[in-house]
């Protein structure tokens, strides 16, 4: 299961609803080995495309270095797709090297750039193998 | 002659877990051939048909290797090498 707080929810649905129709993507860290998913980084999509992200390959490298500093882990990887439903692509299953990570899918698909519900799914995916989980949203994180 | 590689979650089962190894090689390739000596497997995984994997990412001393040369990248003692899966999805 996955749990993580409304702001990150909704920071994460307002990121894919600003890039729409480009996949939005980024990661949620934690320290390692909490599953706690605590601090919300925006990427750039470098690919900018509707149906391809990639961080851009600098940034990764920084992205990395931080979370090393801070003894942390990509807690949460997400990106969104724009013109279907919110579950892993063959690319995105072929893709996926963070064992450890909730991969997560956002679709703007109903309503775009605008107001309205979007789908919010959380897998793991390891060595090729899809497994949905339940998301739970809470206000906070609880702190023991 | 010592070049510290940074090694990913994903591949660290190849280095009995460890975060970072130690190899040599006065180019990207050769290091790559002396990693594969000590721990079997991981040149597949970062090379496909002779090149870099496309979603692979290697960097030496902060620098994208394929903007220095691939997998011909010069190497100098002390150099510092991160390998980082690209995240990378349709």
């Amino acid at each position: 299961m996955l749990t993580i707080e409304q702001a990150t929810y909704d920071a994460i649905v307002a990121h894919a609803r600003r890039d729409h129709p480009v996949e939005a993507c980024g990661i949620v860290a934690g320290p390692e080995g909490s599953d706690r998913p605590e601090r919300h980084v925006e990427m750039v999509n470098a690919a900018g495309s509707p149906t391809f992200y990639e961080f851009d390959s600098t940034d990764l490298l920084g992205l990395y270095r931080d979370l090393d500093d801070r003894d942390e882990e990509p807690v949460v990887i997400y990106h969104s797709h724009t013109a279907t439903e919110a579950y892993p692509s063959r690319t995105d299953i072929g893709l996926a090297q963070e064992p450890n990570a909730h991969y997560v899918l956002v679709s703007t698909r109903e309503h775009g750039n605008n107001d309205g519900p979007v789908e919010f799914r959380s897998y793991r995916i390891v060595d090729g193998e899809v497994t949905e989980e339940e998301v739970a949203v809470v206000p906070q994180l609880s702190t023991d | 002659m010592a070049i510290e590689v940074r090694i990913p979650t994903i591949l660290r089962t190849y280095t009995d877990g460890q975060k970072a190894v130690s190899g040599d090689g006065a180019s990207l390739s050769a290091l790559i051939d002396d990693l594969e000596a000590s721990h079997p497997g991981l040149k597949d995984r970062l090379i496909d048909n002779g090149d870099l994997r496309r979603f692979v990412n290697v960097y030496i001393n902060d620098e994208d290797v394929r903007f220095i040369g691939g997998l011909e990248a010069e190497l100098t003692d002390g150099d510092q090498v991160v390998v980082l899966p690209a995240v990378a999805g349709g």
